[in-house]
């Protein structure tokens, strides 16, 4: 049986909603001989960017689980993704390891806080975290905000809290940090595009 | 990039310099591979080092690492004398012919009007000559000698091939190789494309590098042309992105100059950011100033955001002057800011001058990290061994880390560097209890519009008042997000010719900023993205990514900004009556009644030719800027200065003038200029630089690439190796003015000795993606190193060129 590799993998899938699997590197007859099913047609398929440089290489994400509410999604895989018109499909070094820093041994998982010349952190809670912030930001605020500058001109600015933004956020939460930082009157701000 | 990442394919030369493609945007840089393959295209490679990239090109020049205006100099210098310029393009594209203010000069390195106190120029005399209403005066035949193109002949003569040797090191017959591959894309159907990266910007210059490659780009008649144009490639997956939302202090979202103490109020703030045009019956596109600025005030402010109130123009904070990284460094370090949220990013690691940026948080008050890694900023207070040497009991900040979502956990948009906004989904939950960058803003900032209800405080009212009509008040989606700053008619938006005619319904979504009013009648958060939401939907997750001109455009696959836009400029692709400059090549052409072509329009699109509207339509000039009047801060045409750290006694171009040894317009604080090194203590001239196996400091966290690239080290030349008795894979100790590093030595033939006027120069190349902390073996941290100075116009940092010496450890 002759297939194109788009089609063995909508027969593989029939069924699976709206997953479907791309690309294994291999072809599809000597697949097809394979006795098991392979874990990637359990799969969910994401379609999502490479976080790392400025080619922003598409890549397709495979979790466990189909999405639904109480099933976890673990990311067992990741790869290029062969629509996208700019990688085809490739991914560099960088790109190819993306699963190991999505499950890095260094992700932080709560809120903490090291207390002024402690020498460890301390596990808090959000609610903990959002108050304490919120509490230094507004005495900052308050105690140093400029209405006037000494010219009688209005200028409503606040200078003494800065504000460094990642250039590895979406555009949405870019959009959001800049319009309310900006409405506290935040004018100390910066982003790594810079640097 | 004014094109993008594929049309790479389409270029007859590619020229790298001031970038390694092949090692640091790998997957990107298999277009110009393919333009080898296809097209017979030359890849000509620049460097310090010979590079990646430089391994797979047909020619490769080496030049010392902050020499490059005098390399591009020479370049126009040869294009000049050789008549290898593309006559028509220049003589109907750019302000060659434009008229110069008599009392502009240029003598011993100095441009008119230095004041040398204020390290800056009184740019009066940068202008043109202007008639009775207001245009500039041009002479066609380009013999005036206050013309661009005289003035420009003359300031370049200067940079000869003998000149060009002396200054960056590079042989006399490599430079004519290189001029000779460049002057063969002067023909109006060959094209060059220019691809740089942070070797240009991080430069006390770097402004003026690029803008020094696009006048040759321009004489050669590449601007708007497939396989053209000027392209930088970019650091981070979105750092198009978050420029273009402008999360820096000078601008606001769409490169909108965000006002300042000059600025007094709306009407005379939007008077002066009005452009009037330089020539008649151009389009002068920034005369809409008003209409996109009033439409960001009225999506931040709503219906408090009114005409009387000159739309709530006092809401928005005025910057009160210098605001940038290193800027906001100094200030911290002089303890007059309390407060720090730093949102992914690790500028212990990334701001130059560690010891300063070290010392600069210790003096906070609070400082707050929101990342999803442990990075080496929220644990500068802890000590590990000699790599960070501190004492925790001594520093009295508080410090709290928030842990947020990574790229796969979340859904949005990224913007490429060739500026095609393209959707992402999410694919799992983060781990533990970690959230999105976007739930934390709107949680901190709820938070802080409850007690300022309740208890009061400093100017509350544009807290109160923002607007926040998202469904679930501390999640706003993604979706709702991209909605309001693509923006909306809050009116029936009509025909300005025809009241009658209805062009977007009160309530939809707006389809371009062509719609956009000043009168508060449309909103919109970002007007360069207007459109990618219309009122077809999310248009950044189109997914067609059929090509039909061949060409690489894919206008179906995401949205490009502006207005789905694939080259910028693309007017010029066509000569002035409208026919293709390569008709194998059509970007853009004239029908007859609009203009057609593979691409949106960079034009009126029922512009007739004849009507003479000139491609560069952002410039009140209609033309693009071979002088660029006033609008840099070092001159109007590019001069070479040297490094801050350089090791020269003088600037080669200028050496009885002092002044004129580094960039005289470039900001130095005090303290840093004393920080500065010199040749006789630190002889050698250190770049630092990335490995196609890391990306920044963030790589180092994840096994795989700890794996394939474990430890820090540094490169050094067999010859500079062999002077001091350093073996492959000694231990060395690397020295700058402001700190040292240790590091493991690679000795190579990749970086060579330069001949400098007669004087032998080294390089010592310095990988950046080491740290405390992480998957690798701990190392030091680069930017320990690197000097607290940055160019005059950005303020980027210096880290490409800087003195050190070297030992065995
Ligand atoms: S896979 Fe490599 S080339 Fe592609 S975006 Fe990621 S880092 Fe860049």
């Amino acid at each position: 049986m002759n297939v194109t590799r788009r089609q063995f993998f909508r027969i593989c899938t029939a069924g699976l909603g709206g997953s479907s699997i791309a690309m294994m590197g291999f072809s599809p007859n000597a697949a097809l001989a394979e006795v098991r099913t392979f874990k990637l047609t359990r799969a969910t398929e994401t379609r999502n960017t490479c976080p790392y440089c400025s080619v922003s290489c598409g890549v397709l994400i495979y979790s466990s689980g189909d999405k639904s509410k109480n099933a976890h999604a673990e990311i067992i895989h990741i790869e290029g993704d062969p629509d996208n018109p700019v990688n085809r499909g490739t991914l560099c070094p960088k790109g190819a390891g993306l699963r190991d820093m999505v499950q890095s041994a260094n992700r932080l998982k709560w809120p903490e806080v090291r207390e002024a010349g402690a020498s460890e952190w301390k596990k808090i809670s959000w609610n903990e975290a959002f108050d304490r912030i919120a509490k230094h930001m507004k005495a900052d605020r308050d105690a140093n905000f400029m209405v006037q500058n000494k010219d009688g001109l209005t200028v409503n600015r606040w200078t003494s809290t800065a504000f460094l933004a990642s250039s590895a956020a979406p555009n949405e939460a870019g959009y959001l940090t800049v319009k309310t930082i900006r409405a506290l009157g935040m004018t100390s701000i910066d982003t790594q595009a810079r640097i | 990039m004014t094109n993008h990442w594929v049309d790479i394919k389409n270029a007859d030369l590619i020229l790298v310099m001031g970038g390694n493609p092949a090692e640091a945007h790998p997957c990107g840089f298999k277009w110009a591979i393919e333009a080898k393959k296809t097209r017979k295209a030359k890849l000509v490679v620049v460097d310090p080092r010979f590079n990646r990239t430089a391994s797979v090109a047909d020619f490769y020049a080496p030049l010392r690492s902050g020499s490059d205006i005098a390399f591009l100099g020479g370049v126009i210098n040869y294009l000049i004398a050789n008549d290898k310029i593309h006559k028509d393009y220049v003589k109907a594209y750019t302000n060659a012919s434009f008229l110069v203010d008599p009392g502009f000069k240029f003598s011993d390195g100095l441009f008119s009007g230095y004041n040398e106190e204020k390290r800056s120029y009184d740019k009066g005399s940068w202008s043109y000559q202007l008639d009775k209403d207001g245009y500039a005066k041009i002479d066609e035949s380009w013999q005036d000698p206050n013309c661009v193109w005289q003035l420009m002949k003359a300031h370049y003569a200067r940079y000869t091939p003998e000149m060009v040797a002396k200054v960056c090191g590079t042989p006399k017959e490599s430079f004519l190789k290189v001029c000779e591959y460049i002057a063969e894309t002067a023909a109006p159907n060959k094209t060059m494309t220019s691809l740089y990266a942070l070797g240009w910007t991080e430069h006390s210059v770097g402004s003026q590098n690029i803008r020094c490659m696009a006048m040759i780009q321009l004489l050669l008649g590449n601007m708007g042309m497939a396989g053209g144009g000027i392209n930088a490639l970019r650091g981070h997956s979105n750092v198009q992105g978050i420029t273009d939302f402008a999360l820096y202090a000078q601008q606001l979202p769409g490169y909108l100059a965000a006002p300042t103490d000059a600025d007094k109020d709306i009407k005379s703030f939007l008077e002066k950011k009005t452009t009037k045009a330089l020539r008649p019956g151009q389009m002068n596109f920034y005369q809409n100033f008003p209409k996109w600025y009033v439409s960001l005030q009225k999506a931040w402010w709503g219906d408090a955001a009114t005409k009387d109130n000159g739309f709530a123009f006092d809401y928005m904070p005025k910057l009160a002057g210098a605001s940038d990284v290193l800027s906001i460094f100094d200030q911290m370090y002089q303890g007059k800011i309390n407060g720090f949220l730093c949102q992914g990013f690790n500028p212990l690691a990334s701001v130059a001058n560690k010891k300063k940026v070290s010392d600069a948080l210790a003096k906070l008050k609070y400082m707050v990290v929101m990342d999803p890694l442990a990075t080496d900023t929220s644990e500068f207070w802890k000590p590990y061994g000699e790599f960070n040497e501190v004492d925790p009991a001594k520093i009295p900040t508080e410090v709290f880390r928030l842990p947020t979502s990574l790229f796969a956990e979340t859904a949005g948009s990224f913007t490429n560097s060739g500026r095609v906004i393209l959707w992402r989904w999410k694919a799992a939950e983060p781990p533990g209890d970690a959230k999105d960058d976007t739930e934390i803003m709107a949680t901190l900032f709820l938070k802080l519009k409850e007690m300022y209800a309740k208890d009061g405080g400093a100017f509350a009212e544009p807290i109160q008042k923002l607007t926040w009509a998202y469904r679930i008040p501390n999640k706003p989606s993604p979706e709702e997000l991209m909605m309001e700053y693509n923006g909306k008619a809050l009116a029936d938006v009509v025909d300005p010719k025809d009241a009658t005619k209805v062009l977007v319904k009160a309530g939809d979504q707006l389809p371009s900023f062509a719609m956009l009013r000043d009168d508060g009648t449309t909103t919109c958060g970002n007007w360069i993205y207007c459109g990618v939401w219309s009122q077809a939907g999310n248009n950044s997750a189109r997914r067609d990514n059929s090509d039909p001109s061949g060409l690489g455009q894919t206008l179906n696959w995401g949205f490009a900004w502006p207005v789905n836009r694939r080259i910028l400029y693309n007017r010029a692709s066509a000569d002035p009556s409208g026919k293709p400059w390569d008709p194998k090549r059509t970007v853009l052409r004239w029908t007859g009644k609009v203009w057609g072509g593979n691409d949106i329009p960079d034009m009126r699109p029922d512009a007739a030719p004849e009507e003479n509207v000139m491609p560069f339509i952002m410039n009140p000039e209609g033309v693009a800027r071979l002088f660029a009047r006033d609008l840099m801060a070092e001159g109007p045409f590019p001069e070479h200065y040297e490094p801050f750290e350089t090791p020269l006694e003088a600037n080669p171009m200028h050496p009885q003038n002092p002044k004129a040894k580094s960039n005289p317009a470039a900001r130095v604080y005090k303290g840093d200029m004393e920080a500065f090194g010199n040749a006789k203590d630190f002889p050698y001239v250190a770049t630092t630089y990335r490995l196609t196996e890391h990306f920044h400091f963030w790589t180092k966290q994840s096994l795989v690439n700890a794996i394939m690239q474990p430890e820090h080290f540094v490169e050094i030349g067999e010859e500079l190796a062999k002077e001091k008795g350093i073996a492959a894979g000694d231990r060395v100790k690397v020295r700058s003015n402001r700190g040292f590093i240790k590091a493991v030595a690679v000795v190579t033939k990749r970086i060579k000795a330069f001949d400098i006027d007669g004087k032998k120069v080294h390089t010592v190349g310095i990988p950046i993606h080491f740290g405390f902390k992480g998957a690798t073996k701990p190392g030091f941290i680069t930017n320990t190193l690197t000097p607290f100075v940055g160019d005059a116009n950005t303020q980027t940092p210096e880290y490409k060129a800087f003195l050190v010496n070297i030992e065995k450890a």
